[in-house]
């Protein structure tokens, strides 16, 4: 059965709204240049891979249901609990849990227990891994040997795949610039195009080939080790994915209609309505935003406690108390973006084009709306791109210090939370936290890494006609400004 | 020519950059030389090269682009181009100096004037101390600043433009050099200004023997300082020629063109003569000669081989009209001096007045503390009246700073007003708010300086011109509208397939008929041009002062036209109105006043007034200081502190208007 969570809704919201923008920009040319310069660059084209396949991640988690299972007397019914698609996916990480700590490919447990032989006699011991390298007794190879096997075997399916998504897609661009495949793929291979399709390419394949290896030796392995009651540390840091991505967009979908309407209001109307807006931000910018959030999420929390009843299961309760802490971050975080844009709309609100549509006889929001807004469009982009790596590590520092999201979801801070007591004991557990620093350093150094490609392309000192990078082969390109 | 032997000489310098388009040929072999004590204009219009030029004399040209700098400049028998970086160094400032042509962005806003000077004479000339600040004083009394003690100490945003660009003179003096480079160093100024400025210029070059190499794109300016005059065109120079040479019968079809495009009171009721097609790119390839496609004397060896130097009665030509090789297409005369007995047939019965301004205020006030407490007020429009009549032009004629811009705003009502009414048909516009305002709009229209910035750089020439339609709901529909924005486009000159262009794709003057075009679509009775020329090139200028003139005669428009070039009035003004300070102190026929000005502030703005033609020229009225400061008016008459016939009631009582004739008034206690 399907269940729309809260959040959900908003992702699918953004996913439409991206669409659209998608659709928008391709068909108008201010737009659509500055853009086609972000993926004439190849750290744009690479960032912009990486993100999607993140994106990925988080859709499939954004797909939950109620699955149906059969119990022992063989009836069917709907399971209680939420999965997402990605559960299903993962299904063989959730089920292959330990008894406690193992270190990454390890085949032995991380602690030592008491085990009782046959004979009675008491020894401590390493426990032999219930779910790791199953297969070595029957296949008489050893852990090594099993894992290059596994690991060649899986890189092998990362480059089939590859493969069969380079074909259509060389079609694609083959069609859409007119050349038969064979050229296209020539000048791919000669980075000869007008945007930096082989780093694309080469990040896609690169992907496609840790994915598979990863996929490959999951099944056998506990690739990333396991925490302290057994689960697989490799499934919380997937899973944890899209916390942050909902955390990093929610959150400005929240921010954005505050700063937009009215940042663009206080510069446009001044006076009175630009005071007011100003008093408000600054009084909001001056209350420390932590003060803010924790109150608010323990405000929350105690009335989740009091109305358990109102909430159908864990994960819709973990997930209202995601879309709370969006809520809040969001209304705390509007001020900085608020403040450049009523920056920005005064200066343009000096200019002649607002005057003239002012003496045209043109309505107050019709000027916001046609001249304001499409010639700010490039600040609220930057900013937001330039905010989601921020709020997607805020969202670790909130719940390290217990104000963040729910314990019970997946999250990097979660992990990074529990990984206080890990690296304080002896012998130190690193896997957990090194897990969630590397799938968050990766998202994060894409997203800062993309936000500065964008904010190069959108910097209106290097406005130029054409977007993409000039290609030696074909005829001159046009002389930039057109007509003169 | 100079006897002595030239102090600089530049040989086939050429600068190529790298530019998204290609390689740009913004210097292509361009050759002069000048002697001590000489002052060469290199005249040409905006894109011409003569800038790069400038930074390549200097070894400034941009470091990451620059493709190709080579040809000789020799300094003193000194070849700059193969010096070092380090070398050349040594050489800029104390051998050649530079002036720019803004003065507010030559000045570093942080650091003192003192500062500023004394860091160029540390480096120049090695001075510490009291020695150095001695010095600089010295410059600045030299550059005519008036008190310099008092400014050594002060920042650039204290001083006015003027006084400004006299500080930038005195650093550029500080190195002694023997060539001053001066790139547009009055553009930025007023005309009064310009002329103190000019006159600096030409006393410190006497004084000095300096060589001044003069960049301007005024023919004006270049009358009033140059010995010789160099024309560059499309990156290289036509014609080169001793100035009364020059001046007494240019010879390059180029240069007539710029000539004949020039607005003056000789062309009234006639179009200028305006060049027809623009500039080709400097990227591309360029036709043998660059000047033939737009030449009407060309013919076909023009378009195969270019012209080699000419030399024709002492000036150095770069045309094959005065080639003996080509000769046999008949030579047409030089034009002849033109006829100023041609005046228009305007005279018709008195027209309505479809603007009646009375009493119009504009008072900004001066806010201090968290508070915004007002302390006073800046009056830029102190209480101006003035009527505009149903198809003829009235000029509105002040320095920047006057109130101009603000009083066409307000009239405009893009400023409220503080006082006043506005009398347009039946309504007073100052009085209506919100819909009946928006309503009332479309009878008034607006031109502004600028067409970068009139237009929304992310919108389609169709949907700005059809802007003003949606907002007063005119045409049923798109495709409606659509019609409509193309015929105005004809109708300024531009082709219907410009609707689905962006306006960044247009050059300056097309981008003014746009913003003309969509003006008109509204079928306003009015319209308020803010200096709608003054950012565009001469022959540009031409075009669009032709088309308005021709929108006027059939559309029976009315034009406010505001402005500081009295040139542009002399042409195109029916009446005129003078502004100083907030008040209107002379108004007038245009005939009446420009032949015979009342007031002393019009007497000396139009002596001030540079000029092409120097045989009506009288004596220079120059005016001391600068415009006082409209938060503080003068009491009494408000420019006694700059008139030279000031008597003791001018500084207790403002003068009433006397009347000279009918229409003819002006504001002084001489009366």
């Amino acid at each position: 059965m399907y269940v729309l969570l809260y959040t959900d809704a908003l992702i699918y919201l953004l996913l439409i709204a991206i669409a659209v923008f998608v659709v928008c920009a391709a068909r108008s040319k201010p737009l659509r240049v500055p853009w086609l310069r972000v993926f004439a660059r190849p750290v744009g084209m690479v960032t912009l891979v990486i993100l999607l396949a993140y994106t990925a991640i988080g859709v499939l988690d954004s797909i939950h249901y109620r699955p149906t299972v059969t119990n022992e007397a063989g009836e069917t019914r709907v399971s209680g609990e939420v999965v997402s698609v990605l559960d299903t996916i993962a299904a063989p990480l959730i089920e292959h849990t330990e008894y406690t700590y193992s270190a990454p490919f390890a085949l032995h447990s991380y602690v030592q227990q008491v085990v009782t032989a046959a004979d009675g006699s008491k020894a401590q011991v390493y426990p032999r891994l219930a779910h790791a390298g199953t297969s070595l007794n029957d296949s008489g190879l050893t852990r090594g040997e099993d894992i290059a096997r596994r690991a060649a075997r899986g890189a092998g399916w990362g480059l089939a795949v590859w493969l069969a998504l380079c074909v259509p897609l060389i079609g694609l661009i083959a069609a859409h610039q007119r050349l038969s495949p064979a050229t296209v793929a020539r000048d791919i291979a000669t980075d000869n195009t007008p945007l930096a399709w082989r780093a694309a390419l080469i990040a896609m394949a690169v992907l496609a080939v840790v994915v598979g290896v990863t996929a490959c030796l999951a099944g056998e392995y506990h690739v990333l080790g396991t925490d302290k009651v057994g689960q697989d540390v490799l499934y919380q840091a997937i899973k944890s994915t899209r916390t942050g991505l909902a955390i990093g967009t929610l959150t400005t979908l929240v921010m954005l209609p505050f700063a937009l309407l009215l940042g663009t209001l206080a510069g446009y109307f001044r006076g009175w309505v630009d005071d007011v807006i100003q008093y408000l931000y600054t009084t909001l910018s001056s209350i420390p935003g932590v003060l803010l959030i924790a109150a608010a999420v323990l405000m929350m929390q105690v009335y989740m406690e009091n109305h358990a009843e109102a909430f159908g299961s864990t994960t819709a309760r973990a997930d209202l108390r995601l879309l709370f802490l969006c809520l809040i971050l969001g209304i705390t975080s509007w001020t900085g973006l608020c403040r450049l844009l009523r920056a920005e709309v005064r200066k343009l609100s000096e200019l002649d084009y607002v005057s003239a549509a002012r003496g045209l006889g043109t309505s107050p929001m019709r000027i916001l709306g046609r001249h304001m807004l499409p010639n700010v469009m490039h600040i609220v982009l930057i900013q937001v791109v330039l905010d989601f790596s921020a709020l997607v590590l805020a969202e670790a520092v909130l719940s390290y210090i217990g104000v963040g999201v729910d314990p019970t979801m997946n999250s990097w801070g979660n992990m990074i939370n529990a990984a206080r007591l890990e690296m304080a004991r002896d012998p130190i557990v690193w896997w957990r936290l090194g897990g969630a620093f590397v799938f968050m350093l990766v998202l994060v150094l894409a997203a800062n890494l993309f936000a500065d490609v964008v904010r190069d392309a959108f910097d209106p000192r290097l406005r130029g006609a054409e977007g993409g990078r000039a290609v030696k082969r074909r005829a001159p390109a046009e002389p930039a400004g057109g007509a003169r | 020519m100079t006897s002595n032997p030239p102090l600089l000489e530049v040989e086939a310098l050429r600068t190529h950059l790298d530019t998204p388009a290609g390689v740009l040929r913004a210097v292509d072999a361009v050759s002069f030389a000048i002697a001590p004590g000489e002052t060469l204009a290199l005249l040409g219009e905006s894109g011409c090269g003569k800038s790069m030029t400038a930074l390549s004399l200097m070894g400034l040209t941009p470091k990451t682009n620059t493709r190709l700098l080579d040809g000789t400049v020799r300094l003193g028998g000194e070849d700059l181009l193969s010096l070092s970086e380090a070398a050349m160094r040594e050489r800029r400032g104390a051998r050649i100096g530079m002036v720019f042509q803004e003065p507010m962005s030559a000045l570093n806003p942080v650091l003192t004037v003192g500062q500023q000077i004394g860091e160029a004479l540390a480096t120049h000339a090695g001075l510490r101390g009291r020695a150095r600040r001695e010095r600089g004083l010295a410059l600045l009394e030299e550059v005519g600043m008036p008190d310099p003690a008092a400014r050594w100490d002060a920042y650039p945003h204290e001083l006015s433009g003027g006084l400004k660009q006299r500080v930038v003179i005195a650093i550029a003096l500080a190195g002694e050099p023997d060539v001053l480079i001066a790139d547009e160093p009055t553009t930025a100024l007023d005309v009064t200004i310009q002329a103190q400025i000019l006159a600096l210029l030409g006393r410190l070059q006497r004084e000095r023997g300096m060589a001044l190499l003069l960049i301007t794109h005024d023919l004006a300016v270049v009358n009033e300082v140059a010995d010789r005059v160099a024309v560059m065109y499309a990156g290289h120079i036509v014609e080169l020629a001793e100035r009364e040479t020059l001046f007494a019968a240019p010879r390059h079809p180029y240069t007539r063109k710029l000539f004949a495009s020039l607005p003056g009171a000789a062309q009234r009721g006639r179009p200028l003569a305006a060049i027809p097609g623009t500039v080709p790119p400097l990227t591309s390839d360029l036709p043998a000669c660059r000047f033939a496609d737009r030449c009407e004397y060309a013919w076909a060896a023009c378009r195969t081989s270019a012209p080699s130097w000419q030399t024709d009665a002492g000036a150095r030509v770069r045309c094959h009209l005065y080639d003996s090789n080509y000769r046999g297409e008949p030579l047409p005369a030089a034009p002849a001096v033109a006829d100023t007995t041609a005046e228009e047939a305007k005279g018709d019965a008195e027209p309505e007045t479809l603007l009646e301004a009375r009493d119009v205020a504009v008072h900004f006030p001066i806010t201090q503390g968290v508070f915004k407490r007002t302390v006073g007020h800046v009056r830029a429009v102190d209480g101006i009246s003035l009527d505009v009549k149903r198809g003829r032009t009235l000029a509105l004629v002040g320095e920047s700073g006057c109130g101009k811009t603000t009083l066409g705003r307000a009239l405009a009502r893009l400023i409220e007003p503080t006082a006043g009414t506005l009398r347009f048909g039946g309504d007073d516009l100052a009085a209506l708010s919100g819909r009946r305002l928006r309503a009332a709009r479309r009878h008034l229209q607006m031109i502004f300086q600028d067409p970068f910035s009139a237009m929304n750089p992310r919108m389609l020439v169709g949907e700005i011109i059809a802007e003003g339609l949606v907002a007063q709901k005119i045409g049923q529909n798109s495709a409606d509208r659509r019609r409509i924005a193309s015929e105005l486009l004809a109708d300024v000159g531009l082709p219907a397939a410009a609707l689905d262009r962006y306006p960044h794709e247009f050059s300056g003057g097309q981008r003014q008929r746009i913003c003309i075009a969509r003006a008109l679509a509204l079928e306003p009775d009015l319209l308020i041009c803010d200096e709608p020329t003054s950012a565009l090139d001469v022959s540009v200028q031409a075009q669009v002062l032709n088309l308005l003139k021709r929108l006027q005669a059939e559309r029976n428009l009315a034009y406010l036209f505001i402005t500081h070039d009295m040139a542009v009035v002399s042409y195109l003004a029916d009446d005129i109105a003078v502004m100083y300070l907030g008040e209107i102190v002379e108004r007038g026929p245009a005939a009446e006043l420009l032949s015979a000005p009342k007031h002393p502030y019009t007497q000396a703005l139009l002596s001030a007034m540079p000029r092409v033609d120097n045989r009506h020229r009288g004596e220079r009225i120059h005016l001391a200081g600068n415009l006082p400061s409209p938060a503080n008016p003068p009491p009494g008459c408000r420019f006694h502190p700059r008139c030279a016939h000031v008597m003791d009631r001018c500084k207790r009582e403002s003068p009433q208007a006397r009347a000279f004739g009918t229409d003819h008034s002006a504001r002084c206690h001489l009366y």
